[in-house]
C-alpha cells in the first residue's frame, strides 16, 4: 500500500492545466507545420502559420493559446494499491482545477443549471472525472480542457449491423462535413466504435489523448483511419473553413465489443488547440 | 511554388456604406478603430431589452460586434486571450441588432440562411478571425472597457481599441460566401465515394 497526498493531487492538476494551455505539444506543432506545408490553399495556408505563431506568442507570454480554456476533463487511472490522505481523491481533482483557472488567468467558462438561470461557477469547476481503477501503486493524471466549439459538434449514431465499415465511414464523415468551418478546423477527429452508447461516446474522447499521428496499434483499426482521413481531407474544408486540402491532422479511433443487434458510432471532435498533459504520481 | 500574395487591406472602423461596397467574400483586412465585444449572454439581454420597447444601451449604428469572451488580463494587460467564438450561437440575434444599424459581425463558423439574408438586406458583412488564434489577437487590442452587463463576467458586453486587427470577409454584402466558395473550390469526389 503506497500513500499519495490529496494536496499533491490537486498541485498536479493544477500544472497540468495550465501548462496545457499555454503550450501546444510537439506532436500538434509537428502535425501543424506538415500541414502548412502540403497544403495548396493560400488562405488556409496563411491560417496555419497564423497558428503557428499563436502558439508561440501564447508559450513566450503564457496567455491561452484560445480563450476557450475549456471544460476540464480528468482521467484517473489509480492502482488499487494506492490509498490517498489528507483529503479525498475527487475533492482533490476539484481543487486543482480551482487553482489551475484562478492561478492561470484561465477563463470560467462554466455555469450550472444549465436549462435555465445558466449561472457562472466562477472558479470552472466540476470538472468531469472518469476513474479507471488499475493494479499497481502509481496514480496516472490526464489532465484535458476541452473547448466547445469542437465539443459541440460531437455525435452518436446507433448505428444497425448491416451499415457495417462503410456505414461507420460515412458517418464519421458526414459528421465533419456538416461540422465545416465551426469546430476551428484542423481537426482531430476522435471516433468510438462498440461498446454501449455512453461507452462509445468516452471511447471517441479518449481516441483524443492519443499523440496526433500515432496510428492505432491494431492494423485494421489503423486502414481504417488512414481511410477515413482521406474522406474527411477530400471534403474541402481547410483551415477555418476557408477551402484547403487539410480539414483532419489525425483521425484516432479506438474499439470496444458491442452488442450482437448495434453497431455504435461516436464522433468527438478536437480542435487543433489540443490541450492534455498527463503525470504519473 | 506557392506563393501567397494576398495583401490584407487596411480598414479603419466604424464601417461606412462606401466601404462596405468595396468588400467581398475571401479579402483579408486589418482592422483599426473601436469595435464592441459580446457573446450569447450579452445578445440575449439586448434583444430582451429591444422587445421590452428600451433603448440599447450602446448605439449600434455603424458599429461591429465581435463575437468573443476574453480569458482574465494578467497584471498589466489588456485583455488575456481573445479570439472568436461560434457565431451560428448569435444567429437567432443577429438580423434583428442588424436593424439597429450593426454592420459588422466579427466570429468564426457558419452563418444561418436568415442571417445571410438579412446581411444583403441591411448591407452588413460577417468577417471571419482565425479561431484558436486568442494569443495573437491579444496582441491587437489596445484598450478594452465593460460598457454593460457587467455582472456576465466575460460575457459582458465590452468594447474595445484595435489595431492592425485581422479578419477575412466571409459573407459580403452582395451574397459571397467564402467557405461556400473555398469549399467548393477543394472537396474532391472520388468514383467511389458519392459526397454525402
Amino acid at each position: 500500500m503506497r500513500e499519495i497526498d490529496a494536496n499533491s493531487v490537486a498541485d498536479t492538476i493544477s500544472g497540468l492545466f495550465q501548462d496545457g494551455c499555454y503550450r501546444l505539444s510537439d506532436d500538434v506543432m509537428n502535425a501543424l507545420r506538415r500541414a502548412e506545408e502540403w497544403e495548396e490553399s493560400p488562405p488556409a495556408r496563411r491560417v496555419l502559420a497564423k497558428l503557428l505563431e499563436n502558439a508561440e506568442t501564447a508559450a513566450r507570454g503564457e496567455i491561452p493559446l484560445c480563450q476557450d480554456t475549456g471544460m476540464a476533463v480528468v482521467f484517473l487511472e489509480l492502482g488499487q494499491d494506492v490509498h490517498i490522505v489528507g483529503g479525498d481523491l475527487y475533492g482533490a481533482v476539484q481543487e486543482g482545477t480551482r487553482r489551475a483557472y484562478a492561478q492561470g488567468y484561465l477563463r470560467k467558462s462554466v455555469v450550472d443549471r444549465p436549462f435555465s438561470a445558466r449561472i457562472n461557477t466562477k472558479d470552472n469547476t466540476p470538472a468531469v472525472i472518469h476513474t479507471a481503477i488499475v493494479p499497481g501503486e502509481k496514480l496516472k493524471i490526464t489532465a484535458l480542457s476541452k473547448g466547445f466549439g469542437s465539443e459541440n459538434m460531437s455525435r452518436i449514431a446507433m448505428m444497425p449491423p448491416a451499415k457495417g465499415r462503410a456505414g461507420v465511414i460515412d458517418f464519421v464523415v458526414q459528421c465533419v462535413d456538416e461540422a465545416g468551418a465551426n469546430p476551428c478546423p484542423p481537426v482531430i477527429v476522435g471516433v468510438g466504435i462498440g461498446g454501449t452508447a455512453e461507452k462509445c461516446m468516452l471511447l471517441a474522447k479518449q481516441a483524443l489523448l492519443r499523440r496526433v499521428g500515432d496510428p492505432h496499434p491494431d492494423a485494421e483499426s489503423a486502414e481504417l483511419e488512414t481511410e477515413i482521413l482521406k474522406r474527411v481531407n477530400d471534403l474541402g474544408i481547410g483551415a477555418m473553413g476557408y477551402g484547403g486540402r487539410i480539414t483532419a491532422l489525425a483521425v484516432h479511433v479506438e474499439v470496444f465489443p458491442t452488442h450482437i443487434a448495434s453497431l455504435p458510432v461516436a464522433v468527438n471532435l478536437q480542435c487543433h488547440s489540443v490541450r492534455h498533459r498527463e503525470a504519473i504520481l | 511554388m506557392k506563393t501567397d500574395s494576398t495583401i490584407s487591406r487596411n480598414i479603419t472602423l466604424p464601417l461606412s456604406d462606401d466601404i462596405l461596397e468595396t468588400l467581398h467574400a475571401g479579402d483579408e483586412l486589418l482592422l483599426t478603430g473601436a469595435m464592441y465585444v459580446g457573446r450569447d449572454a450579452a445578445h440575449k439581454r439586448m434583444i430582451e431589452t429591444l422587445q421590452a420597447g428600451e433603448p440599447l444601451p450602446v448605439d449600434l449604428k455603424g458599429q461591429v460586434i465581435y463575437f468573443m469572451g476574453p480569458t482574465p488580463a494578467r497584471p498589466g494587460k489588456a485583455i488575456g486571450s481573445a479570439g472568436p467564438t461560434s457565431s451560428y450561437r448569435m444567429d437567432a440575434y443577429s438580423p434583428r441588432l442588424m436593424t439597429e444599424g450593426l454592420k459588422g459581425m466579427i466570429g468564426k463558423g457558419m452563418r444561418s440562411k436568415e442571417v445571410k439574408e438579412a446581411m444583403k438586406k441591411h448591407k452588413a458583412v460577417y468577417l471571419g478571425a482565425i479561431g484558436g488564434a486568442g494569443a495573437l489577437f491579444a496582441g491587437c487590442i489596445r484598450k478594452v472597457e465593460v460598457v454593460a452587463y457587467d455582472d456576465l463576467g466575460p460575457e459582458a458586453l465590452r468594447r474595445i481599441e484595435v489595431r492592425d486587427f485581422p479578419v477575412t470577409v466571409v459573407n459580403d454584402i452582395y451574397g459571397g460566401d467564402i467557405y461556400e466558395e473555398g469549399r467548393a473550390r477543394f472537396r474532391v469526389v472520388a468514383q467511389n465515394n458519392v459526397a454525402v
